[in-house]
Formats: C-alpha cells, structure tokens, sequence
C-alpha cells in the first residue's frame, strides 16, 4: 500500500515534465497521455517486484518513449518519418536528461485562443496528472463534461494550431498573466470550497501551489509569480482555522492563529523578499501583515491600507476599494472607515459590501442600523456557511437591541 | 497553415464614416495588403459589397428557393476576408488584429480545413 502512494507521488511529480517532453517529441496531446498512462501501468506491474529504481521519472520517461514510439511507428502516416524516430529510440535508451517543456506546456494550456474552463481542465490534466475523473469531482461536474471539454480543446491546439512554445517578449507579460490567473482560479475554486466538501477540493488548493511553484522554477526572477505562489500559501496556512468544529465560518479576528501552518507563512514570507509589486505580490505582502501579527490587536492596519491604496491605485475596482475602507476603518476609526463605505458606489447587490458596513456599524453599537444592514446582506448571501454566519451576527445584534 | 480572416464590422457604422476616415482606412487596407504581400503571407482576400446586395439560395427537396439578403440577419455583418498562410495560431492572431477592420468591428480567424486522404 505503501508502494502504491509512493508511485503516485512520483507520479504527480513527474508526470507534467513527461508529458510536456512526449508532447514535443509527438506533436500530439493525445499520444503523448496514452504514451505517459502506459508507462505508469507498467511501473505499476514492474516495481513491487524489481523495486523502486534510484530515478523513478527517468524510468518513466523512457518507458513513455519507447511506448511512443511504438505508436508512432504503427500510424501509417508517420510511416516516412520511421528512420528519424528509430534514431531517436536509440538516444533515448540513454535516459540523458531532457530539456524541460514544462513551460511551453504551460502557456500552451492556457493560450487564450482556448477558453478559461478549457485552460484550467487541460492545465490540471497535463501539468497536474490529475485525472479526468478528479477533475470532474473537483469542480462538482459530471465526468463527460470534462472530458468533452478536454477533447475540445486538445483538438483546437492541433487543428488550429496553437503554438507548442513560449511567447515571444512582445506577448509574453500578457500570456504570463493569463497563466497566473489559470493557476488562482484553481487555488480560488479549492479554496472557497473548503467549507462543505472539504477535503476533495482542497487538492486543488495543494495543486495550484505546486504549479506556482512550477512556474517560479521554470521562470526564476519573475517577481509576480513569487507573489502568486506566496499569496496562495498564505491563504492556504490559515485553511485549518478558518472553519470551526460544525463547518462553521470563523472570520479572521477571531481564528485561532496557533493554528495558522508556520511553515507555510516562513516560505511565503522568503518569497516576497523582492517587495513583489504587482497585484498578486501586494496581496500577498498584505496576506504577511495579517499573517505577522500575533495578535488581532497587533495588526499593522495603517501597512494594510497603505497597501491597498498601492493595489487600488493599480486596478480600479470598487471591491479593492471596499478593502481599503475596512482597513483604513481599522486603522484610523470605524467613523472614518464607514463614512469611505458609505460613498461607494455600485456594491449595491454585493453581499461583502453590506456585511462589512453592518460589522462597522455594529462596532459603533449603531445596533439598528447594523441589523438592516446584515438583513441586507443576508438577501444577497449565496455560500451556505457565510449565510450562517451572517445570520448569527444578526441575531447577536438584535439580541442586544432586546437587552437594551 | 492557411488560415482565412474573416472581417466583420456594423455596414452602417462604416456607412456613416466620414470621407476622410474613409480614405484613411483604405489607405490603412493599402498598406495591410502590401506588408502581407511583401512578407508572401498573402494567398487570397477581397472586399465584399455590402449585404444589401446579397442573396441567399437554398436547395430543399432538389428545389432552388433563393430569398434577398443575407443568411441571417445579424448587428455585424461579413465584410471581407483575407486568407493568409502564418506559422501558427500566434501569428494568426498577429496579423488579424493588424486588420484595419478589427478597430471598426472584429476579425474570426478561421483555419483552412485540409483533407488528408
């Protein structure tokens, strides 16, 4: 039993480097899965008798090829390409170490010519190994959705021609930023489901940050990527305290922070050492600063609203803006906080934007006030366990609305 | 690999333009043309009248039925194509968004379907 989790291990490790080395030796997605599950079976066969060998992805990789080979060899219209291959075969039985496709793979996954539920399955299922089936569990959707939709997309790459490489520097910020933004959807759709289903799609909190960190070995030096990959651990230290013993929410002031992964803060916060200034290096670097306090009292709120005017400077959005409110309210009274609130405009129908004003009012013991404004909220709430909380806090108010 | 580029823009909008902008965008076309040509992408490509001069014929039951005007009615309508052989899918999009008629309404790249038999 063991063996088998040790197989799977490497296998998750391994198998977007095999694959992504198959794919440009084939030209063929397909070929190259079929090529990679073949091999796997084999080391499944092979390896609880002859043991585990000393460089299991090599094995791997050799198996795949010469797999793949075969297959091509077999294809009537690759018949004239044999001499090539064959000579091939021959190099590869030499198990050197290929160059690494990794990174064409990834920009290939997420080109934008593909759309963002394709890029996101076929990043999982290329880079990740994670299976159809896993993926169809994570995003709560029947398996032929997912498949159809890999199939889909496998053969715009072929038939349109999407491009196997790494962007030139004239489109590569842009591309960059699409493959960013693959990686936080999947740690986000992990994340704000851990309530609930829990430890299904936590995995794909767990694969977003291997493939962070993917992407910051393969392209080292690139600031924001750091800031991804620290932003996502970040979030993911507080994944244990931010539920209570029933599922139910426990917001950030009042999480047990012994509970918080020191490990994972340690890295984040090495990570962020280059003051990564892009959107998700800020979001991260105020991520630290709540995640360097010891206390809630110890919060370096006037740091956190500096940040976020840095952010909202950079990307207007009235939910940044909405951030920078809550925190300057912390820093510099809830008055001054609730007066930023109340001058928004368009967070009318956002839950967020209610419960943040009704926790400020509550705060100021403007007790009728907040209860309107958690009702408010609560009409607009979606997620079962934010509701739940909201509608303790509403009772909480109105309790006190009672003794008074 | 050929792709065609299909360009699609308002026929009113482009109606309502201005002399000047007019002279301005065949002389962008002009220009467009003549990059393709000198870099020997350019395989095909011609302006279309506009759908107001269109007929559409469909055969049912071995029968020719033809009706005026387009095959849908639509807010943006086939204008012109151009069908230019690129490396791939990058440099596709590359030349589409070069496409005067892109900054009026939207360029489909569409890829050349080729039988292999």
């Amino acid at each position: 039993m063991e063996l088998a989790a040790h197989i799977e291990r490497v296998f998750r490790e391994e198998s977007g480097r095999i694959v992504a080395s198959l794919i440009r030796f084939s030209g063929s997605f397909d070929l190259a899965e079929e090529a990679l599950q073949d091999a796997l079976a084999r080391a499944i066969a092979a390896w609880p008798i002859s043991g585990v060998p000393d460089n299991p992805g090599a094995w791997l990789t050799a198996a795949a090829r010469r797999k793949l080979i075969d297959e091509l060899r077999r294809e009537k219209t690759r018949r004239e390409k044999a001499p090539e291959i064959a000579y091939l075969a021959e190099a590869i039985t030499q198990e050197e170490e290929m160059p690494d496709d990794r990174l064409s793979l990834i920009f290939t996954c997420c080109h934008p010519a593909l759309n963002q539920e394709a890029q996101i399955a076929l990043t999982l299922r290329t880079l990740g190994g994670l299976t159809t089936t896993e993926i169809a569990r994570s995003f709560l959707m029947p398996e032929p959705a997912i498949a159809q939709r890999l199939v889909r997309a496998k053969k715009k790459i072929r038939d349109a021609r999407i491009p196997y490489e790494v962007p030139g520097l004239d489109r590569l910020p842009e591309r960059l930023e699409a493959v960013r933004t693959v990686i936080y959807l999947i740690f986000n759709e992990g994340y704000s489901a851990t309530f609930g289903d829990g430890l299904i799609r936590g995995d794909l909190c767990a694969e977003a940050i291997r493939l962070g960190r993917v992407l910051c070995e393969l392209m080292p030096g690139e600031l924001e990527n750091s800031g991804l990959l620290a932003l996502m651990l970040l979030q993911d230290s507080r994944r244990a305290a931010r539920t209570g013993p029933k599922g139910e929410l426990i917001t950030l002031e009042h999480q047990s922070r012994s509970l918080w992964n020191r490990d994972q803060i340690l890295e984040a916060r090495g990570l962020l050492n280059g003051e990564a200034s892009g959107r998700y290096g800020i979001e991260a670097r105020i991520a630290l600063a709540h995640a360097s306090a010891a206390t809630p009292a110890d919060t370096d709120w006037q740091r956190i609203a500096g940040l976020y005017n840095e952010l909202a400077r950079m990307i207007p959005s009235p939910v940044i803006e909405l951030n920078r409110a809550v925190a300057i309210a912390m820093a510099d009274g809830f008055e001054t906080g609730l007066a930023l609130i109340d001058a928004l405009s368009g967070l009318d129908e956002y839950h967020l934007y209610h419960a943040a004003r009704a926790d400020l009012l509550r705060r100021l013991k403007r007790d009728s006030e907040a209860a309107a404004a958690y009702r408010r909220a609560l009409e607009l709430v979606t997620n079962p366990v934010e509701r739940e909380y909201l509608a303790a806090r509403l009772n909480s108010v109105e309790g006190r609305m009672l003794g008074q | 690999m050929k792709y065609a580029m299909l360009i699609y823009s308002d026929e009113n909008k482009v109606a309502q333009a201005t002399p000047e902008q007019l002279k301005e965008m065949h002389a962008q076309y002009g220009a467009f043309t003549a990059e393709v040509n000198e870099k020997k992408l350019h395989r095909g490509g011609e302006p279309l009248q506009p759908v107001s001069n269109a007929t559409t014929v469909r055969v049912r039951d071995g029968k020719a039925t033809t009706t005026d005007g387009p095959f849908a009615e639509t807010k943006e309508q086939l204008g012109g194509f151009y069908l230019l052989d690129c490396k791939d899918l990058d440099e596709a999009i590359e030349y589409a968004a070069k496409i005067p008629g892109a900054a009026w309404g939207c360029v489909e790249i569409r890829p050349i379907l080729v039988f292999n038999y």
